[in-house]
């Protein structure tokens, strides 16, 4: 297998030609007057680790609810390999959900927490024990099999909560903030485990969360909800380079927003008029018409800081550094522009500087043009 | 001045609190004694008080003689002429209750009678429970209110209403032979189906509630999750539901079945001469025959009978680790 062929194979949504997995069309849910999810068309291919990304009360959990059978849609339909889900209830549907509390069943060890799929199915006991064994062995759990869940740490509780999740071989795995109950440490190392475990079994997995770090780390693809509507779907790359929106822009990582107008777009550059940082050349962006309003967005890494003149840059701005935060790999600036507006800046801290630049120092700071994302909405 | 606190006065204050609460505590250790044991010391007076010497005067009536006296039986002890002390307690009471067949028969009805009572008690009130502790929030405390409610009224006037409904020409009959169900009256009244009957509708609340509070603790997402993996409703009730709400099922059968072995005025009002129930045995022991000494053991072999079972019921739910 080589390389191209690898890259093709596991990007199915860039091939017009591939057939969605899971195919969700119209979907809302009203409760009331309230609309949790409004409209979502999402199509996800097989083997993906999908993330469904937004601040708490977007939406994204109704979504899941709704994928899993729990909640009955308002509008819409799901369609999961070619089969209608409108009238299958959660007991029949190919799908599984690991709960964002776990959910586990206290009065089972974890060996019949992880068996109680299978045993429904109609499974042999003694088989169905063999197929636990394996799983537990999967998430590293071999040697607790006995234990009742209240006798285990947050990180084993969501193992099993996994492997039970799993066993089933489920078609669609659903993951309601998997990680959120660990603590930051366990949680960086559980991304990784989650990701061998998908890959191993090649599952595909529907994971919600409010951390972009997360949705960043573990997914092929995000789809960034807010308001009961998705956003952007696209690869973490994609979401963070060219965020559609200023909400979107804003929830991926820490971003300046500079509101400006189009002045010229000439050549293989534009320029944006802005109050707060004077003309700003960016890439050109199409379907832009001169006097619109745009936003720039700017990540604060893209902002470079020097003590001498860099040559040949096309924004340049002489700053004050207001504030300094040292964080070990980076130090995180925050600098005003002439105009008074601060500006988020960061500098990897590649070398052991002995004199970095600090507080009130007057600096240059400069960017690319193509580091600027133009926003119209 | 600055505006914020001077360090040196809050370690003073500090020191003041620290000195104080030493105080306290060095009262307490002069008296030996520590705040724990103060706490608990007061409930344990409670149960010394009113149960634990009730307890041991009833036990020490059970081993003395009856006797034409007051209080009327022998005393425990007396002096012989040589100054001597004689303890007299004898076990002829138990003797005399495991030789007679009228007690080791009211005994086992009145187990029986609780027994099914607290099983129908049981089957009616789990329902109600599970129905009660799944509506939504303002709905559930007027239905928990209406389970409660009963308790307003006067016991007594409840059981006499039950007369009003069994008896030979009370509501049951009249509607059913209204309905042309029956031509002759029933025989509901004076009869241990009444008895059964007034158990099961007095004691219910006592199962519903214990029920609920077991039942509105379980979590949602358990049933969800249960779905999920494949389960139906039934299969879902009986793997996860039921065994999750042992302990308050415990909990309420005891609460019917304890006192209902000892049940009177159920019995006394709604049952005929063939109900026999050990209250009502201890009751003509104690105030037909004034034999103090065989209604005090009457009682004693009663408690044994009901604690010997709470005993292994409580170590029975410890070894299934299910005692919350």
């Amino acid at each position: 297998m080589t390389d191209t062929r690898l890259a093709a194979d596991t990007r199915p949504w860039r091939d017009a030609q591939a057939r969605p997995f899971i195919s969700i069309r119209g979907l809302s849910k009203r409760f009331g007057d309230f609309t949790a999810v409004d409209t979502v068309d999402l199509d996800i291919y097989r083997g993906e680790l999908f993330c469904l990304l937004g601040a708490s009360g977007c939406g994204k959990s109704t979504l899941l609810r709704m994928l899993a059978g729990f909640e009955k849609p308002s509008e819409g339909t799901v369609t999961i390999d070619g089969q209608d889900m409108s009238s299958v209830p959660p007991h029949r549907r190919p799908t599984n959900m690991m709960f964002q509390s776990y959910a586990l069943f206290p009065h089972m060890t974890v060996e019949r927490n992880v068996a109680y799929g299978l045993l429904r199915e109609g499974m042999r006991k003694a088989d169905a024990m063999e197929r636990v064994a394996e799983m537990l062995k999967l998430v590293k759990l071999g040697h607790l099999a006995r234990r009742k869940p209240d006798q285990l740490s947050g990180g084993q509780r969501q193992r099993v909560a996994l492997a039970r999740a799993l066993i089933k071989q489920p078609k669609l795995l659903l993951l309601d903030e998997p990680l959120g109950a660990l603590d930051k440490k366990l949680r960086e190392e559980t991304q990784f485990e989650l990701i061998r475990i998908q890959e191993t079994l090649g599952v595909t997995f529907i994971v919600v969360t409010h951390d972009q770090d997360e949705a960043m780390t573990l997914s092929t693809r995000i789809g960034v909800m807010s308001e009961g509507e998705i956003v952007q779907i696209g690869e973490p790359r994609e979401i963070y380079e060219t965020p559609a929106t200023r909400h979107v822009a804003d929830f991926i990582g820490s971003v300046n927003l500079i509101e400006g107008r189009v002045d010229v777009a000439a050549g293989d550059q534009m320029r944006i008029d802005t109050r707060e940082a004077g003309p700003v050349l960016v890439s050109p962006r199409a379907g832009l018409s001169r006097g619109q309003t745009v936003w720039i967005a700017l990540r604060p890494e893209r902002i470079a800081l020097s003590r001498s003149k860099p040559e040949g840059t096309a924004n340049l701005h002489r700053v004050t550094v207001e504030d300094m935060g040292y964080m070990g790999y980076l130090s995180s600036y925050r600098i005003r522009l002439p105009s008074g507006r601060l500006l988020r800046a960061s500098q990897s801290n590649r070398l052991r500087d002995e004199d970095p630049i600090s507080w009130d120092e007057e600096v240059w700071a400069s960017w690319q043009p193509m580091a600027c994302r133009v926003l119209t909405e | 001045m600055s505006a914020r606190p001077d360090p040196g006065a809050d370690a003073a204050g500090l020191g003041a609190r620290a000195v104080r609460r030493g105080r306290t505590a060095r009262l307490l250790a002069a008296l030996g004694l520590s705040g724990r044991t103060l706490v608990i010391a007061v409930p344990m007076l409670w149960l010394l008080v009113f149960f634990l010497v009730p307890f041991f005067v009833l036990g020490r009536i059970s081993l003395a003689e009856v006797m034409i006296a007051r209080p009327p039986y022998s005393p425990l002890w007396d002096r012989a002429a040589d100054g001597t002390l004689n303890i007299i307690a004898s076990l002829d009471n138990y003797r005399f209750l495991l030789a007679d067949a009228l007690y080791r028969n009211a005994y086992l009805s009145s187990i029986g009678i609780a027994f099914t009572s607290t099983v129908f008690a049981l089957l009616i009130g789990y329902p109600i429970a599970y129905y009660v502790a799944r509506s939504p929030e303002p709905r559930r405390t007027i239905l928990l209110l209406l389970v409660i409610l009963p308790f307003w009224t006067s016991f007594l006037l409840r059981v006499y209403a039950w007369i009003g409904f069994l008896q030979r020409e009370g509501l049951i009959n009249s509607t059913l032979m209204m309905l042309g169900v029956i031509d002759t009256p029933l025989v509901l009244m004076q009869t241990t189906l009444a008895v059964q009957i007034g158990i099961v509708y007095t004691y219910l609340p006592f199962m519903i509630l214990p029920l609920y509070a077991n039942l509105v603790k379980l979590d949602d997402q358990l049933l969800e999750a249960s779905a999920d993996l494949g389960a139906g409703p039934v299969t879902t009730f009986l793997t996860v539901t039921l065994p999750l709400s042992v302990p308050g099922i415990i909990a309420g059968c005891m609460l019917v079945f304890i006192p209902a072995i000892g049940e009177y005025v159920i019995p006394a009002l709604l049952g005929g001469p063939d109900t026999l129930m050990i209250g009502r045995v201890l009751w003509d022991e104690f105030f037909s025959s004034r034999d103090w000494p065989v209604a005090a053991s009457v009682a004693i072999v009663m408690l044994f009978l009901v604690v010997a079972p709470i005993m292994w019921l409580q170590s029975w739910l410890d070894r299934r680790g299910l005692n919350q």
